[in-house]
């Protein structure tokens, strides 16, 4: 079955301050989209709000996931029903290695869907994560580092995105993911995209100020968005045209409409 | 505000006698040196003052609600036997050769066991009262003379009065020795007071690796234990000592623990606190010749009703000498913590580096910790910085790995757990670093866990 994101005139407030104001966008598994806008529109606000993360309060709409609502489903189960996000900033958390981290996201889902589940076996798990970072071009000793802990931007990146590869999401959220990344970086990254989105038909939202990304994870869909709100959607030549032309005519369009 | 938990009819010191002192030694079989030792200790702990909250030291931490009335019992000459310990305590620390193995139970050796290969070597790994009668000169010259000495306070006088065990090790000079040697002491009475003691003197460019292991058993009452730990690091030696300390939560525990480090002499020192109800420590390392370095690494969880009181010092009594103290601690329940801190050099002691930091996780709004550092440098050219931070656990921190699937309680665990990590990992036996874990997670979750099986190390 082909599972649907559906985000359903979505708004959001950080700090009592209104930031999204009814954002309407359907994600199919299989689908590229690609969510642009200038800074400050509330894209990071969208990606976030994804997970549940508490500090961003849905005043009114809904993110319904294959026709059930997860507002009421903290972070975890979102995970588990099948949303990633890929953080623009994600956190450091000294003292913890990605692979132990890892193991307990991959046993805490097992053990979800049955109770008795022993885990995943360490030898297995290896396995696993071996063929995984080989998968990605990335070190095998990346595994036993802390997370995110002294991590480059690009190594933070594409650990966000070998977490992506091990956790086997049904739609993923990547929140300014070429930010930061070098031309390298960036078409390791890309092509990590590609491959688990071509394995897996995983459903990508892209978010991203820019288009360089969009030249190597391919969209078919691009939406634009303007305070708050998506004010154009179309195929891959609009990511062109806002590369070519700027926000400003959206900018000029919204104020006049 | 300070609540009084002292009751009017509960007597406000222990209630030894001179009698007590003889007593002890003649059950010991003391040589006569030792007991003339002991004796002076006793008048000089009669005339000195119980500490008291005026004093400085004292001033955050109230013991007044120990019985003295019902703790002040000491071993008696039953011998205990070994199956009190817990099996898993007494399992070898590392695959292969082993150094040795000392345990006690309520103050009475229960075993001694030491390699034959290292003896002949002119290692000694013995208990304390063997020593004194097989190895007076090294004894008469050590104990209780360089490092922690009676006149250090009342604690350390009634120590020396009134020490009932301890182990002594000696390494001679040039000799390396790899294989660990381990100390269980093991307390499974209630209404006991024991006093434990451990010397070790490593001779230059001698190596050695011990652990010492505290271990109490639950009980209806409360117990206590005056420590002395003295470990001599001769020049150009390297001692590696890991003190972990589980008593029951009914123990009150008084200890000094003092390092001196000779010219170029290493130490790398591990302290664990997660047992007992009320803890004070004195933790000291004096680095007395040029090139000395000590690491000292502190670790404690307190919850509930614990008090733990780390008192630690850093003197850099040479040039060139470098220290690094991290300590770190949590606090959970109503538990209360105290970390104090403080660097010491003299004006001609230039080119010292000395660090200290104090590392405070808040589990509880009930809870309560201090972390205060203290520089007293009157050197220079020195460099010497401090640092104490305290946080609670951090949201975002949780957020991300429950984004990822995981479980409020388990991303808590593994959060808290994460903190401790590059403390644990300063512990070179994978058993003592499991074990410290299990019981780090039992304080966090409040409740006994599931062995879980840990990726200790990431093999790329």
């Amino acid at each position: 079955m082909t599972a649907v994101l559906e985000i359903r005139n979505l708004h959001v407030s950080v700090e009592d301050k209104p930031i999204l104001r009814g954002v309407n966008l359907v994600v199919k598994q299989g689908e590229v989209h690609a969510m642009m806008g200038p800074n400050g529109s509330g894209k990071s606000t969208l990606a976030n709000v994804m997970l549940g993360n508490p500090a961003y309060v849905v005043t009114e709409g809904d993110i319904i996931l294959d026709g059930e609502s997860v507002l009421e489903m903290e972070a975890n189960e979102r995970s588990r029903a099948g949303l990633f996000l890929a953080f623009q900033y994600p956190v450091a958390i000294p003292g913890v290695t990605l692979a132990n981290f890892l193991r307990l996201a991959i046993n805490s889902r097992m053990k979800a869907e049955d109770p008795d589940s022993k885990g995943i076996s360490i030898p297995e798990f290896r396995r696993m994560m071996k063929q995984k970072m080989d998968f990605l071009g990335v070190d095998h000793s990346f595994a036993g580092r802390y997370l995110n802990d002294g991590f480059s931007g690009g190594e933070k990146k594409r650990a966000e995105v070998l977490q992506m590869a091990v956790l086997n999401p049904k739609i993923a959220i990547l929140d300014e993911t070429d930010s930061g990344l070098d031309i390298d970086a960036l078409r390791i990254v890309s092509d990590g995209v590609n491959k688990l989105q071509e394995a897996d038909q995983l459903g990508v939202l892209v978010i991203t100020h820019y288009q360089r990304m969009l030249n190597y994870v391919k969209p078919e869909y691009v939406h634009v968005m303007f305070q708050g709100q998506i004010v154009e959607s179309g195929g891959a030549d609009l990511a062109l045209k806002l590369e070519e032309l700027g926000y400003d005519w959206i900018r000029e369009r919204s104020a006049v409409g | 505000m300070v609540v009084a938990r002292q009751r009017r009819d509960m007597p406000s010191a222990p209630l030894y006698t001179r009698a007590d002192v003889v007593a002890l030694s003649d059950a010991s079989a003391d040589p006569q040196w030792l007991r003339e030792a002991r004796l002076a200790a006793w008048d000089l702990y009669e005339h000195l003052p119980m500490p008291s909250r005026q004093q400085e030291e004292w001033r955050r931490t109230d013991y007044r609600h120990i019985r003295w009335d019902e703790v002040s019992k000491l071993p008696n000459g039953v011998t205990p036997s070994i199956d009190r310990v817990p099996e898993h305590m007494l399992q070898p620390l590392v695959e292969g050769e082993q150094g040795g193995m000392i345990v006690f139970v309520d103050g009475k050796l229960v075993r001694n066991q030491f390699s034959e290969r290292l003896a002949a070597q002119g290692v000694i790994f013995t208990d304390l009262h063997t020593a004194a009668r097989q190895h007076e000169t090294l004894l008469r010259t050590h104990l209780m003379t360089k490092a922690v000495k009676p006149t250090d306070g009342k604690f350390a006088a009634l120590h020396a009065a009134l020490w009932t065990h301890g182990v002594f090790v000696y390494v001679p000079r040039g000799k390396m020795i790899e294989e660990p040697m381990h100390v269980v002491m093991y307390q499974s009475a209630d209404g006991m007071t024991t006093m434990g003691h451990v010397l070790v003197v490593l001779d230059e460019a001698s190596q050695a690796t011990v652990l010492v292991d505290y271990q109490g058993k639950a009980g209806e009452s409360q117990s206590s234990y005056v420590g002395v730990t003295e470990l001599l690091v001769g020049d150009a030696a390297n001692l590696k000592y890991v003190g972990l300390q589980d008593w029951s939560r009914q123990t009150f525990e008084f200890s000094h623990q003092r390092a001196r480090v000779g010219r170029d002499g290493q130490l790398d020192w591990v302290i664990g606190t997660m047992g007992g109800e009320f803890v004070k420590a004195f933790v000291e390392v004096e680095l007395d010749g040029q090139g000395a370095h000590g690491r000292v690494s502190g670790m404690f969880f307190a919850d509930q009703a614990q008090l733990f009181d780390h008192d630690t010092q850093q003197n850099h009594n040479a040039p060139l000498t470098t220290s690094d103290l991290l300590f770190k601690g949590a606090a959970k329940d109503e538990a209360r913590t105290v970390w104090q801190g403080m660097i010491k050099s003299l004006p001609q002691m230039q080119k010292i580096d000395g660090f200290q930091a104090s590392r405070n996780l808040l589990l509880s709004p009930d809870a309560r910790m201090d972390g205060i550092p203290g520089l007293e440098i009157e050197a220079d050219d020195v460099r010497c910085t401090h640092a104490a931070t305290f946080g609670t656990l951090e949201e975002q921190q949780v957020f991300y790995l429950m984004s990822r699937g995981i479980d409020r309680a388990d991303a808590e665990l593994m959060v808290t757990e994460g903190f401790f990590d590059e403390l644990l990992a300063r512990i070179p036996f994978e058993r003592v670093r499991a074990r410290l874990r299990a019981s780090l997670d039992e304080k966090i979750v409040g409740h006994d866990l599931d062995h879980r099986d840990v990726l200790e190390v990431w093999v790329a």
